[in-house]
């Protein structure tokens, strides 16, 4: 032992830059940082999470704002124009049309292409926040709780785990959405994102599980339970705070997972469809002219590759950053 | 510090009776129910702590101290840990019987704990000064500010230096002498007629371990409060402790004042624990050691549960389990040659 407990408190909290202990407690350089400040500190030197984190503010402002990117209406259909190649020097002006060209309907393809972020990313990030929520939770009681609770739950959810994904999404949305029928754009945006819901949260509520049964029995929990926590208290400031990480890791990998899910559910039919405005349908309309008009089918699906790709390698980001055994 | 209890004993209870002492623990049996069978981790413990007084628990790794902390604190994870009988009378009410609403509020204003890793006892995702302040505003109702004032008091009190900015800090930003004492403040935030400190020093360097011990100590005698002191190291254990309690297998072996109990210890298993310290006498030679391991909890042995290890047993240490014989004083042995033992030179 080189310095006693009686050591100056600069000393103890700085190890990073040898600032002599002043008299003036400035703002200190090393503010204190949580696990996720240190996350963030660690995030923003990543090229991956600045490249993704880039592309997927571009991809929430078109579908927030695809006014900004465009100026067409993606649901005007001028068959004149049907099935016109791209327009190359269209490009970089706004105002034009036809970047990416027409498609059957003679609807703009660009345009559609930016509208449809606003469906993948709203049923991207609902259905995974409504994951989070309902997994979440589960995985909690089932944590906390044990026993009997637990066992019950996760029989439940096995009965979920058990459908294979897009099987599983095919019956519900067929059944409550029946390929001929035409429900309205809210009420199957919502269908299709319950479906994620019903069919995920198992998988969120067996990680949130995981994850409390190994935080709550740390210390800590019982030194708070010691002192005379409320169950509420314990677990709401004490195990889920240190809990959370790995559903949120998840979380965002499953949202570029969702938006891909979307398309496919699209693509065939049952998922979004008319009026909705969806990479998925787009590229499920296409398929009949791949050889004809192999730009209608490009440009969503480009735009599909890239935003599931980003999510994905952000998600990636994440981990490594909430993880600090992989430092 | 200026909210100082003063404290007499004995305690008197709820219905206005001498309840005897401020927390006894009667013939407290826990067992652990696990899947190879069941594991008798507390047999029938009985110990008491009155207001100023220190009582050590000593004993090795698996002999059930903590285990009875934790029965105390009612922080014992159920399953696989069952209290199957006994009592754990505070101020004369049983814990054990008592309404899980009325029991909370027990812990932390009336018995608190310290534990041995103060960087696990501690949450990671909030500062210190936070975890202290949320104690205040839940339990006294204070508003953000004076649970932050109430918080920097604190620290003081257990001489953290700058208290006021170490408050914004991490538990992790501490080091292992600061952490145990912030773990220390937080214990004692609800002013505690009892300290239990779980091995509090295990995790410190030696010069760090005899500062927290002597903090520990003078906090005791501030507050005139009861402290049970669960250790394995008997160095710790001559300051600071009045009593000193011997556990074994889940059951106390002897019971004696400290001074009594290093003079002449009345049970061999005690007798071989202050044989196996190093002595500066027999500097270089081997270090007497117990021999064997402590028992299995799921197969303790019979009779005598030490017998196997034991350089006096005899037949009947096999066969009979010795009571605890009460050998005058506080003192008592649960050994069938405690007499033998007692009267000897």
């Amino acid at each position: 032992m080189s310095s006693p407990e009686v050591a100056t408190p600069t000393a103890e909290a700085a190890p990073m830059p040898v600032t002599p202990a002043v008299v003036e407690p400035a703002p200190r350089k090393d503010k204190p940082r949580s696990l996720w400040t240190d996350a963030w500190y660690e995030l923003r030197r990543k090229p991956l999470f600045v490249i993704s984190a880039i592309l997927i503010t571009l991809f929430v402002l078109m579908a927030a704002v695809p006014q900004l990117f465009t100026s067409a209406d993606p649901l005007a259909a001028d068959l004149n124009r049907s099935l016109t190649p791209p327009d190359f020097g269209a490009w970089f002006q706004f105002g034009k049309q036809g970047q990416f060209g027409f498609d059957l309907q003679g609807a703009d393809i660009y345009a559609r292409t930016i509208y449809g972020a606003r469906a993948s990313i709203l049923v991207g990030l609902s259905a995974v926040i409504g994951n989070m929520l309902l997994g979440g939770f589960f995985g909690i009681l089932s944590g906390y709780l044990g026993g009997w609770t637990d066992t019950l739950l996760a029989r439940f959810g096995d009965i979920f785990l058990g459908l294979p994904f897009v099987l599983g999404a095919l019956v519900i949305l067929s059944t409550f959405a029946p390929v001929q029928s035409n429900p309205s754009a809210f009420r199957i945006t919502s269908l299709v994102i319950l479906t994620f819901i019903a069919l995920g949260w198992p998988s969120f509520a067996r990680i949130m599980r995981a994850a409390v049964l190994s935080t709550k029995q740390l210390d800590y929990v019982h030194a708070a339970q010691a002192l005379g926590a409320r169950p509420g208290r314990v677990i709401f400031r004490h195990v889920l705070p240190n809990a959370i990480a790995p559903m949120v890791v998840v979380g965002t990998i499953t949202l570029g997972a969702y938006i891909g899910a979307e398309a496919t559910l699209s693509f065939l039919g049952v998922g979004l469809r008319q009026p909705v405005v969806s990479w998925g349908i787009m590229i499920g309309d296409s398929r009949q002219y791949m050889e004809a008009a192999p730009y209608m089918m490009a440009f969503p699906a480009a735009f599909l590759a890239i935003a599931v790709l980003s999510f994905v390698m952000l998600g990636d980001a994440v981990r490594d950053a909430l993880d600090p055994k992989l430092r | 510090m200026s909210d100082i209890k003063v404290k007499t004993a004995p305690v008197l209870g709820v219905d206005g009776r001498s309840a005897g002492h401020l927390l006894e623990i009667e013939n407290l049996h826990v067992e652990f129910r696990t899947r190879d069978g069941v594991a008798k981790v507390i047999n029938g413990v009985s110990y008491h702590v009155d207001a100023g007084e220190t009582l050590a628990v000593l004993g090795e790794s698996g002999s059930g101290k903590s285990v009875t902390a934790q029965t105390i604190m009612g922080i014992l994870d159920t399953p696989p840990g069952f209290v199957t009988n006994g009592s754990i009378r505070f101020r004369g009410k049983d814990l054990l019987t008592m309404g899980k609403d009325e029991r909370r509020l027990v812990r932390g204003e009336g018995i608190a704990m310290v534990f041995q890793d103060a960087l696990s006892a501690l949450n990671p995702v909030f500062t210190v000064g936070f975890q202290i302040a949320e104690l205040f505003r839940k339990r006294r109702g204070m508003s953000r500010a004076d649970g932050y004032k109430r918080a920097t008091e604190l620290l003081d009190l257990v001489k953290i230096p700058a208290a006021k900015t170490r408050l914004k800090d991490y538990p992790h930003q501490f080091s292992g002498g600061m952490r145990q004492r912030v773990m220390i403040a937080m214990a004692l935030a609800l002013d505690p007629e009892v300290l239990i400190a779980d091995e509090p020093t295990t995790a410190l360097d030696v010069t760090v371990q005899a500062q927290i011990m002597d903090l520990l100590a003078e906090i005791r005698r501030d507050r005139n409060m009861g402290m049970i002191l669960i250790t394995h190291d008997l160095g710790v254990v001559a300051d600071v402790a009045d009593r000193i309690a011997v556990m074994y297998a889940g059951r106390i072996v002897e019971q004696a004042d400290v001074h009594a109990l290093y003079g002449k210890p009345c049970h061999p298993y005690t007798l071989a624990l202050l044989d196996s310290l190093p002595r500066l006498d027999l500097k270089g030679q081997e270090l007497n050691t117990i021999k064997g391991l402590p028992p299995n909890l799921l197969r303790i042995p019979s009779g005598c549960a030490f017998h196997p290890r034991c350089r006096m047993a005899r037949d009947i240490c096999s066969t009979q389990r010795p009571a605890l014989l009460e050998l005058g004083g506080v003192r008592s042995s649960a050994c069938h040659f405690a007499e033998e033992l007692y009267g000897r030179e």
